[in-house]
């Protein structure tokens, strides 16, 4: 189970709390995002592992050090969380028992019975986004920017080395190669709970920018096949 | 003719100016090559204005000022673009630094514990 974490001080504690509730059996691994407060002190004293990043990286390069973590400790299966409470750990087993018949599997916050809503141009965005990867990967993916999701031993060993570390390159981006590359993504319905701090505002220009990266990200995913063997190995 | 001495005297300061930069050891040899060259193109066609005529007229340029400015702009996207590069590929290797100090660095605090 790994958890990026940029300055969470105030919410990792619980979240690291929560999944050794319903998963004693997990390691959980904290990766501190160049955190400038005791993020990674807190961590350590709830019982997580944690390895901590010089400066901030974002998501995708503090999941990548987790999955390179994962790879070189041998673990078949790793886990992603949000560090700031929005995921019900409970829906870890059924993340988990995703693998068994996928890669990567997706947590949804888009499902019958999910209390999860946008609206607006966002919603419009995420749709958009949805709908392509869905027919990349001839299977449904309702929710690509979910921060919740596993990755079984196929997966760490590609996104060990490559995994997009730019604006939602963590999300989409990564998506997007494991499904270039032939991996198996499927989905499960999550829980999702509000923000427990703060809420970026978002208009319509924000969302015009966001799909504009988004698709970028989709693209240069794409064309970037061969960065492996650029030296950016692991 | 006043125009060209500013051309001429911008031309030197900028070696002058780069090439103090390489002898301070803060600029590397192959980025100071390529400003030292330019600037002394620079200052051979202040001096000698009419060797753009002849090259202008063969590119079908009416005035050769605009095949200067058209160069240099086209000069300068070029070499943005090749910075912009260098520092993708930069930022790519300092993130991968980045983490193998924070996994080496957990490695070492989890040896320190086993021991105690």
């Amino acid at each position: 189970m790994a958890i990026p974490a940029w300055n969470e001080q105030g919410s990792i504690a619980q979240v690291i709390a929560k999944v050794q509730e319903h998963r004693p059996d997990v390691d959980i691994l904290v990766v501190n995002d160049g955190s400038t407060d005791l993020t990674a002190e807190v961590a350590s004293q709830a019982g997580a592992q944690v390895v901590s990043l010089p400066f901030n990286v974002g998501v995708g390069g503090a999941m990548r050090t987790a999955f390179l973590f994962a790879k070189r400790e041998g673990y078949q299966a790793l886990a992603q969380v949000d560090a700031d409470g929005q995921h019900d750990p409970a829906d870890l087993d059924r993340l988990l028992a995703g693998l068994e018949s996928a890669d990567v599997v997706v947590g949804t916050r888009f499902h019958p019975g999910s209390t999860y809503v946008v609206g607006g141009p966002r919603r419009w965005a995420m749709i958009l986004l949805s709908k392509t990867l869905s027919r990349m990967n001839r299977g449904e993916i309702s929710d690509p920017t979910s921060g919740f999701r596993a990755a079984g031993p196929r997966a760490i060993d590609l996104f060990a080395v490559e995994y997009p570390a730019e604006y939602l390159g963590d999300t989409v981006g990564s998506l997007s190669i494991a499904i270039r590359r032939g991996l198996v993504v499927e989905e499960v319905p999550v829980t999702m709970y509000f923000r427990q701090f703060g809420r970026p505002s978002k208009n319509a220009l924000w969302s015009a920018l966001y799909l504009g990266r988004a698709s970028l990200a989709i693209l240069a995913t794409g064309v970037a096949d061969n960065r492996v063997s650029r030296g950016d190995s692991a | 003719m006043i125009s060209s001495f500013l051309a001429a005297f911008t031309a030197i300061i900028t070696f002058v100016f780069v090439f103090y930069l390489l002898r301070r050891g803060v600029l590397q040899e192959k980025y100071a090559v390529l400003w030292l060259f330019l600037s002394g193109i620079a200052l051979i066609l202040a001096i000698f204005p009419g060797v753009l005529e002849p090259l202008s007229s063969v590119l079908g340029v009416a005035t050769p000022v605009n095949l200067l400015f058209f160069a240099t702009v086209s000069l300068l996207i070029l070499i943005s673009i090749q910075l912009s590069f260098e520092l993708s590929r930069h930022e790519m290797r300092i993130r991968r630094l980045a983490e193998e100090v924070a996994l080496l660095h957990e490695r070492l605090d989890s040896q320190d514990r086993d021991k105690e």
